[in-house]
């Protein structure tokens, strides 16, 4: 409830500060959402303590590991490249991620033992690292969108002041793209190895190993052809947006509509 | 005491052959603040020349007395008859005169609203004033609020924040495809002095390799040297695509020079990184269908005349907040200005006296632990007897304006030193 009530209030100093362009509202915003990310911790290692279990079996606990992951991430992002209207976009969604949390049901616990892997854990962490980076750099793909458009059509409105350069954002997104991509290849390896101490084998084919691979694939090559042919700008920007449906689609709509056995996790 | 006045011409009031031949050079300026110093019925003087206005802001007890030497001066220094200048001039007294000084120096009365030039042209005149000890007390004041003032402005206003000219708002809008400008490698095709002030100002912003085209290659190796680039043939513009970053186009050619195909052509082999033209020719030179090619953005002169008059525009709106802001310097510097009177500083004085004596005398008592009437009544006749016999010679000594000659500076020198002007200070350095 108090990390709720830390991202509500950087919510209201960031979008503040998009009309007003105070530096001092910025930087409330962003001590705001530090101080969110510190409460979120700590109850995520007071879930650990009481339970004795990663807490990450269940929506309730999976959606609490996805915020704190995207609230991290964009702190340390927010910290390395100053971009500082990014928060216009990631203290609202950190916000809404954790009043969903707030209304999910909190299951009763009935923890399997295989729980307890340090492989679990470390496939989780760095797969939700890895998706708050690819959320990440949705945003900022939709902040070049705009600012794009407003060069092109020579329209100097609201945004146009608001926004950063678009090698700024084009820069950012890049580098989330790269975090996000490393954080998942090692989180995938992670699963595959834990996949093979439970279950005796890497690879079942479980639709959610599949869109995983999808997902893998589809990143692997926004890179490969930024590096190559230069997908930079307007396209790198399109394709970290579809990238991120992908996403969203990966680890909401397999787990909710087509099921495999990562559904126990997110119900 | 000294009131304040500003007598002045500026280019809204006078033509410029009026402002030429009134205008003062710097060694021009030293002699006319010593001469004007030197007049009995003046007391302070600052002189402000630059090539938009000529301002004198000084101090007298007998305005007519004083407006007439000015004018005299001004006359038969720059030989011109008082009546080929005289409706040009403004005259500006006290709380006005403070207003205008603080107007000018945040740029509220300047040609182009927001220019930062005036207030460093401002500074050099009082470095110039205070050298030649021509300011004292009053104007010392007044112009540290100046300076403290259009700072404030400046940073609590975007009075000065968008370019308000064509080559700047080539730059802003650079910046905002480019983030920063430096190493970013520019092509110029043709000359003009819009086209060359832009290269000069991207140069400025350390731009890196210039590449000039010409039709006549003689013109653009001339040109390359002035900006120790390279010169190219018009024909190679195509090629030269693949390497520069912006492209400034200012050629007489009829029709376009470069067509939507030189810039696909080069896209794939620049892995796409951005291309900035800005087509300053008419008619134009640049096809504007490049617009449409991802990560190629074109502006034209009318596209860059809107962006100026868009920030004028914005600048007209953070001009409101400015002169909200000068309102409330001009009520501070008042109330400061009015303390220099004697009575009020000697209240002043005795109210800060009775208050610290009162307080030493309460803590004192609550000390002691008891206290009756008749002991607070005694304390009380302490109080006043000692504030009287402490302030006796004080005050004597300040209402004898004869026996010394700046009242203002003695003035200044006890409200400063008993920190009566605390409460109505915004923090500035005097």
């Amino acid at each position: 409830m108090f990390t709720f009530f830390f991202y509500l209030l950087s919510m209201a100093a960031y979008i503040a500060y998009l009309f007003f362009q105070h530096d001092r509202l910025q930087k409330i915003g962003y001590l705001l959402m530090l101080t969110g990310f510190v409460s979120h911790s700590l109850s995520l290692l007071l879930g650990y303590f009481t339970t004795g279990f990663f807490p990450g079996h269940n929506l309730y606990q999976t959606l609490l590991i996805a915020g704190w992951a995207f609230t991290g991430v964009f702190l340390l992002f927010q910290y390395r490249f100053n971009l500082k209207i990014l928060g216009v976009y990631a203290a609202p969604l950190a916000t809404v991620i954790m009043a969903v949390c707030l209304r999910a049901p909190e299951p009763a616990e009935n923890v399997a033992v295989f729980f307890k892997s340090f492989w679990l854990f470390f496939h989780v962490i760095t797969i939700f690292l890895g998706n708050a980076a690819f959320a990440l750099a949705c945003g900022i793909g939709v902040l070049y969108l705009i600012q794009e458009h407003n060069i092109k059509t020579k329209h100097r409105g609201f945004f146009f002041r608001r926004l950063p350069s678009l090698d700024l954002l084009d820069s950012t997104g890049h580098g989330c793209i790269i975090a996000g991509f490393t954080l998942l290849t090692i989180g995938l390896v992670a699963g595959i190895l834990y996949a093979k101490a439970i279950w005796g084998r890497f690879w079942s084919w479980d639709v959610k190993e599949v869109w995983s691979g999808i997902m893998w694939l589809f990143y692997a090559a926004l890179l490969h052809e930024r590096l190559t042919v230069g997908w930079r700008g307007r396209k790198a920007a399109v394709m970290s947006i579809i990238g991120f449906m992908v996403l969203l689609f990966t680890f909401f709509g397999v787990n909710f509509l087509l099921g495999g056995h990562h559904g126990d996790f997110t119900r | 005491m000294h009131d304040i006045f500003l007598l002045g011409l500026n280019h809204k009031t006078a033509p410029v052959a009026v402002r030429e031949c009134l205008a003062f050079t710097a060694p021009e300026s030293v002699q006319a603040m010593a001469w004007l110093r030197k007049h009995a019925a003046i007391g302070e003087v600052v002189l402000f020349s630059t090539c938009n206005r000529v301002e004198i802001l000084y101090t007298a007890r007998d305005n007519a007395a004083a407006l007439a030497a000015v004018k005299g001066f001004l006359s038969e220094y720059k030989q011109v008859s008082t009546h080929q200048f005289e409706s040009s001039l403004y005259f500006y007294s006290g709380e006005e005169a403070v207003r205008h000084i603080f107007r000018v120096a945040a740029s509220l009365d300047s040609m182009m609203v927001g220019e930062p030039q005036i207030l460093g042209q401002i500074k050099a005149a009082y470095r110039t004033a205070t050298q030649e000890k021509s300011t004292g007390v009053i104007l010392n004041r007044l112009l540290h609020r100046t300076f403290w003032l259009a700072k404030r402005i400046r940073s609590e206003t975007g009075i000065g924040d968008h370019a308000v000219s064509i080559s700047y708002a080539a730059i802003e809008l650079g910046r905002k495809i480019f983030g920063s400008l430096e190493k970013k490698k520019v092509l110029l095709i043709g000359a003009g002095e819009m086209a060359e002030l832009a290269v000069e100002h991207l140069i400025r912003n350390r731009a890196g390799d210039i590449l000039v085209a010409n039709r006549t290659f003689s013109h653009a190796v001339e040109l390359a040297g002035r900006y120790r680039g390279q010169a190219i043939r018009f024909e190679e513009i195509a090629k030269a695509l693949a390497t520069v970053d912006i492209i400034i186009s200012s050629t007489g050619a009829p029709g376009f020079v470069i067509l939507p195909d030189h810039v696909k052509g080069v896209m794939r082999g620049r892995k796409n990184r951005p291309l900035f033209f800005i087509d300053i020719a008419v008619p134009r030179d640049i096809d504007p269908k490049i617009n449409r090619i991802t990560n190629s953005y074109v502006y034209d002169i009318d596209d860059l005349k809107g962006v100026v008059d868009e920030n004028i525009e914005d600048r007209g709106q953070e001009a409101i907040k400015a002169e909200r802001l000068v309102d409330e310097a001009v009520i501070q510097f008042h109330k400061w200005y009015k303390g220099l009177e004697v009575v009020p500083t000697i209240v002043a004085l005795r109210q800060q006296m009775e208050k610290i004596v009162e307080a030493e005398i309460n803590r004192t008592l609550h000390g002691l632990g008891y206290e009756t009437e008749t002991d607070r009544e005694a304390f009380s006749r302490m109080k006043t007897a000692l504030i009287n016999k402490i302030l006796h010679y004080p005050t004597l000594f300040l209402k004898q304006k004869d026996t010394h000659g700046d009242t203002a500076a003695y003035l200044n020198t006890v409200r400063r030193m008993f920190q009566l002007d605390e409460n109505n200070d915004c923090g500035g350095k005097h």
